[in-house]
């Protein structure tokens, strides 16, 4: 039988309150959102936190997709079903549905939640490269007050971000612009399980060319956006072949390792097909500029 | 720590350590061992109970987090000697062999059938999709959506008693 180790549990009820109790309790204290990821490492002592902050209560607080001055305004505690069943995201965004759909299961998708999701920071995790390839902005509050994280600074390598030990991510905010499309491609080995390889890509055209886009990659270790395949898209005509360029500097950028999920060479090739699969969508969906 | 937990509509409390896992707290405080225990790593589904009328795996919720929740097990679907349609299902369609998997699903099915109440007619894919979290160990998925199809179906009829 898998328990987790003992601790002291405290429930807060205000995102103010779980900032008080991070700060009283100190470096040994971890939030809980939907235990997803932290309750099967503590169960498998790969963390043992001397205190657990529940933050359930802050479901409500924190549970919102909202269009507001122009961005999409997500809740830390927005739980995976919401994502995948947000009409106003498959609108704007709809690689958040492209990438919910296959990410874990229906029961897990009840309880994760997009802010422990991207705070676990596991290099295999879908919504860092989902937010990384639509350049999302986090926000973040700690006994300092907020600031505004770029995903490029906020993913610090596996298991780790720009999140204090005092601070707490309360929101993920996407820029909307007429003429942006995006989608998210993935291999999994079977239902519900972690990717292999995935692709995530947004574009933004104007006047026929692509003026800017931007690949993020799942799994394939730690650096997930490629510079050089997003200079290569830039001011371009979208087509197969300029898909296929870009997709192949992504997948060389890439540094996948062979385990049991499959072999690095077979990796960096299904990271060029997704690539260039969810470019091609990417731009199919730009051009057909779904009502909003 | 104290916990109270509302299951099945009825509040219990226990005297129980944090880290209890929810699943525990039903089988080993409560005596509840209808909610099933297997993969002890969250990947199974096995210990599905339903939370505010969604399912979620009962070993990856602490029983402290359940408190303030509404949980409902399989203990729950048969009122007063009546079978809930989705247990009817599974027992006209031959929804379960060795039984393992069958609380998790026959809750699943339960929430999947609340949630499209009133709309059109639930189709194989929906259901497939409602279970892909859950795994059966006999391999009997046919028969399991077979049975969920057959409460869709009678769900709104007078059943036998
Ligand atoms: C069987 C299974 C399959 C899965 N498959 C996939 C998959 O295919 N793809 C995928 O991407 N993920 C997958 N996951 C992970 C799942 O999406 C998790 O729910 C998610 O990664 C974590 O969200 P959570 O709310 O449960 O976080 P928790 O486990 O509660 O927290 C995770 C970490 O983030 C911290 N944290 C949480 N919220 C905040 C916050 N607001 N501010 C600061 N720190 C915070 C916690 O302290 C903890 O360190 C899977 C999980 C399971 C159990
Ligand atoms: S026992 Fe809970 S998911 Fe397997
Ligand atoms: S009936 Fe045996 S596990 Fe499903």
């Amino acid at each position: 039988m898998q328990v987790p180790a003992p601790f002291e549990y405290e429930r807060a009820t205000s995102v103010d309150h779980a900032l008080e109790l991070l700060t009283l309790l100190g470096p040994e204290a971890r939030l809980l959102a939907g235990g997803h990821s932290l309750l099967p490492m503590m169960k498998l002592r790969l963390a043992s936190p001397q205190y657990v902050i529940d933050i359930d209560d802050l479901a409500a607080e924190l549970g919102y997709i909202d269009a507001r001055e122009g961005e999409v305004r997500i809740g830390a505690m927005t739980r995976h079903r919401e994502l995948l069943e947000s009409e106003l995201l498959a609108a704007a965004l709809p690689i958040f549905r492209d990438a919910e759909r296959v990410i874990a299961d229906p029961l897990v998708r009840n309880r994760g939640t997009i802010g422990g999701a991207l705070c676990q920071a596991d290099p295999a995790e879908d919504l860092s490269a989902v937010c990384a390839a639509v350049d999302a902005r986090l926000l973040i509050r700690g006994p300092d007050g907020e600031r505004l994280v770029e995903m490029r600074d906020f993913y610090r390598g596996p298991y780790a971000t720009a999140v204090g030990a005092e601070e707490m991510l309360l929101e993920i905010r996407v820029v909307i612009e007429p003429g942006s499309g995006s989608a998210y491609q993935k291999v999994e080995r079977r239902v519900g399980d972690w990717a292999v390889v995935a692709a995530g890509a947004s574009v933004k055209l104007a006047g026929g060319t692509i003026e800017r886009g931007r690949i993020a990659l799942a799994a394939v270790g730690a650096e997930v956006t490629s510079a050089e395949a997003q200079e290569a898209l830039a001011g371009q005509r979208p087509s197969d072949r300029l898909f296929a360029h870009a997709a192949q500097l992504a997948a060389a950028g890439c540094s996948p390792v062979t385990d049991q999920r499959g072999t690095a060479a077979y990796k960096r090739h299904v990271a060029a097909v997704l690539t260039e699969r969810a470019l091609r969508r990417a731009v199919t969906r730009a051009l057909s500029e779904p009502p909003r | 720590m104290n916990v109270t937990v509302s299951v099945n509509g009825h509040e219990h409390s226990r005297d129980v350590e944090p880290r209890m896992l929810l699943v525990h707290f039903l089988r080993d405080e409560l005596g509840l061992t209808g909610t099933h225990w297997g993969c002890d790593t969250s990947n199974c589904g096995i210990c599905a109970v339903l939370m505010d009328g969604a399912p979620v795996k009962s070993c990856t919720v602490l029983a402290a987090t359940a408190a303030g929740h509404e949980i409902g097990t399989v203990e729950g679907l048969e009122v007063d000697g009546v079978l809930d349609p989705v247990q009817q299902g599974f027992s006209e369609m031959h929804g379960l062999q060795c039984g393992f998997c069958t609380p998790g699903m026959m809750l699943t099915a339960r929430a999947l059938l609340d949630r499209r109440a009133g709309g059109p007619a639930l189709t194989d894919q929906e259901i497939r999709e409602a279970i892909s979290g859950q795994i059966c160990r006999c391999t009997g998925y046919a028969s399991i959506v077979r049975s969920i199809r057959w409460a869709a179906e009678h769900c709104n009829q007078e059943l036998p008693g």
